[in-house]
């Protein structure tokens, strides 16, 4: 088996100062390249705190978070912005792109980022991931004309645009109707056989967590249980 | 164009009303400014001017008698109780020649000219009037003072027959171009001279009081046969008249008095009327920068998830800082160039209120690109201060939180 791209060793998250509440209790969890996992388990069992500590947008109370082998605990904030930008993606529930802009700037937005201004072949880029969620047609409209649906599918094209080896996704069909979740879902595991990209995808619908490759379960903020689908 | 640019301009271009108003604000802010500089400024510029036009910028004369009192007192010698100045007789500057030349060189100085000034009176018929005799050598003090455009009749001409009065003293006299007015000093001395022309330098104590003869025809008047009492200079920049009047006395221990020994009271005027309006500029920066922070301020906070999400997708810190950097910026740019027209708009409104009789604006307004540049950069800096503290705090936004709670 290829190196694991994320390992988590005995990694704990305790929040406030004066009242304190451990919400994750010494996880320890190995992702693989190209993995479609999905991460289950009831409201509040710190589903979307692990991802945050995944994301590195939080950092752990305690143990150790190896991003392709390399521990993340010295990095400083730009550092980590910036293995942000190049090794992770993100969906979100909520607010998921920019309004200012427009369907082809929302994706184009981590080139720009990462480059400082735009480049030859960023527009192109940008537009041939819309094309393949089926949005080419929506390229122009500012993101907040289009559908929840449309919204996600066109972050799941952000996420993916300077093909980072993951993608996390929290909850990414928990706003959305069944059939456009099912939609967005359909679209997640393609691109991800597609580009050969890992997700983790927080998921309350047991449907969906049947499809994955893997099925991790949180409970009071353990992993309970870690199964392998085998049907994939 | 950068990422940052783009991004605070999107910003600034969705928040609509806010951007309005706060350009707005600091339009009116700037066009306070540029109004104020711009019409202090043409008060000023006219005040000097007018005192400037009838005036030297220096005037350097022989050193004044001094009395050496005797201050110990010694067997058989009484101490004077109360020392009195002596009367001061006019003198030469002794070598003036030579002191014409060294002033000329001196490499502020632009335009010297030596003259003879006394007290003298001016006859005809019955009239008797005290007047202040100037003798001069037009080539010289053609460059001093312009008499040339302030001629009402006749022309400035002054030679061994010609003299030129001022119009108030011509209709005293009851004389006008081509007349005949006797000259004559204290010291006994009399001459008689045609009137060649009549000046009018717009102060009626001038125009009652100066005469100007030929340098010669003042010497042989004033017995002061060869010599000149005084010597009158132009500086390239009037505000630096002082410091080379005090250069001139060090060098040669002449007495020498710039116009603005002479013109305290003036300067001091203009230095409290500068003062007052800096200080109502500073206030209006002052005003203008909390507006752009404040703004901003409420930008950061609607924005945060939108900060958030940038931050997700790798960017850095500073391009967030940048961003916010950059919207001050450009609300303080824009906003003076919209400010800068109005003031301009303003000043000239203002202007043609009201008029002199020759047409002129009685509120001169002095509206040079420096101005406009000078308060475009303040605006803009401003703006880029005023930015600081809230992109600080967006920077400091957490993106875990902001996702969390949107
Ligand atoms: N910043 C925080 N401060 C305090 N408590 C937090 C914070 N973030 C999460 N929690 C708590 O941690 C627990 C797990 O939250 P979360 O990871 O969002 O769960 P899930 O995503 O599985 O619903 C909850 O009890 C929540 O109240
Ligand atoms: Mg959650």
């Amino acid at each position: 088996m290829a190196d694991p791209l994320v390992v988590l060793e005995g990694v704990t998250k305790s929040f406030g100062t004066e009242i304190v509440t451990q919400v994750l209790h010494g996880i320890d969890l190995a992702i693989q390249p190209a993995e479609f996992t999905a991460l289950a388990g009831p409201s509040g069992s710190g589903k979307s705190t692990l991802l945050n500590l995944l994301g590195l947008l939080d950092r752990p109370t305690s143990g150790r978070i190896l991003l392709a082998g390399r521990d993340t605990s010295g990095l400083s904030d730009d550092e980590r912005s910036a293995v942000r930008g190049r090794s992770l993606g993100f969906v979100f529930q909520f607010h998921h792109l920019l309004p200012e802009f427009t369907a082809l700037e929302n994706v184009m937005m981590p080139m720009l980022a990462a480059k400082g201004r735009e480049e030859k072949g960023m527009r192109e880029r940008a537009f041939s991931l819309l094309d393949e969620i089926g949005l080419a047609d929506r390229a122009s409209y500012r993101a907040t004309k289009l559908s929840g649906g449309q919204q996600q599918r066109v972050a799941v094209a952000r996420a993916l645009v300077l093909e980072p080896p993951l993608v996390l996704a929290d909850e990414p069909t928990g706003n959305l109707d069944t059939e456009s979740g099912a939609q967005v879902f359909e679209l997640l595991r393609r691109v991800s056989a597609e580009h050969r990209t890992a997700f983790l995808v927080v998921t309350h619908d047991e449907r969906i967590a049947a499809r994955c490759d893997r099925i991790l379960t949180m409970v009071d903020g353990r992993i309970r249980s870690d199964e392998r689908n085998a049907r994939t | 164009m950068p990422f940052e640019v783009l991004v605070a301009l999107r910003f600034l271009r969705e928040g609509k009303i806010q951007t309005i108003l706060i350009l707005s604000g600091i339009g009116v802010g700037v066009a306070v400014i540029v109004f104020l500089s711009a019409l202090i400024g043409g008060l000023q510029e006219s005040l000097i001017e007018r005192t400037l036009g009838t005036q030297a910028h220096i005037v350097v004369r022989a050193p004044e008698d001094l009395v050496r009192p005797v201050t110990q007192g010694s067997p058989g010698l009484a101490v004077a109780p109360r020392v009195e100045r002596p009367a001061q007789r006019l003198r030469s500057i002794v070598g003036w020649p030579q002191t014409l030349e060294l002033l000329l060189a001196l490499p502020r100085v632009r335009a010297a000219s030596p003259t003879v000034a006394g007290a003298a009176f001016a006859l005809r018929g019955l009239a008797n009037r005290s007047v202040a005799l100037r003798g001069i050598e037009p080539s010289s003090f053609r460059r001093i003072i312009d008499m040339g455009p302030r001629m009402t009749a006749g022309e400035f001409r002054v030679d061994a027959t010609n003299a030129v009065i001022g119009v108030e003293l011509a209709a005293d006299l009851g004389v006008s171009v081509g007349d005949k007015v006797r000259l004559e000093t204290p010291a006994g001395r009399s001459e008689v001279f045609l009137v060649a022309g009549v000046f009018d330098v717009g102060n009626k104590d001038l125009n009652a009081r100066w005469v100007f003869v030929s340098l010669r025809a003042a010497q042989t008047l004033l017995d002061l046969a060869g010599g000149i009492s005084t010597i009158e200079l132009k500086v390239a920049e009037i505000f630096d008249a002082e410091r080379v009047a005090e250069e001139i006395v060090a060098r040669t221990g002449l007495q020498a008095d710039s116009w603005m020994k002479l013109n305290q009271q003036l300067l001091v005027g203009l230095r409290s009327q500068s003062a007052s309006s800096w200080m109502i500029q500073f206030f209006v920066v002052v005003a203008v920068a909390l507006g752009i922070a404040s703004v901003l301020v409420v930008s950061v906070v609607q924005k945060s998830r939108e900060i958030g999400i940038l931050k997700a997708m790798g960017t850095r810190t500073v391009q967030v800082v940048r961003i916010f950097l950059v919207q001050g910026t450009v609300l303080g740019l824009a906003g003076s160039v919209f400010g800068s027209a109005l003031g301009a708009g303003l000043s000239f409104f203002f202007a043609s209120l009201a008029k002199n009789p020759d047409g002129s604006a009685t509120f001169p307004v002095n509206l040079s690109p420096g101005l406009f540049l000078g308060a475009t950069a303040i605006a803009t800096f401003t703006g880029l201060l005023a930015a600081v503290a809230p992109a600080e705090r967006a920077a400091s936004l957490d993106p875990a939180e902001v996702i969390r709670y949107g």
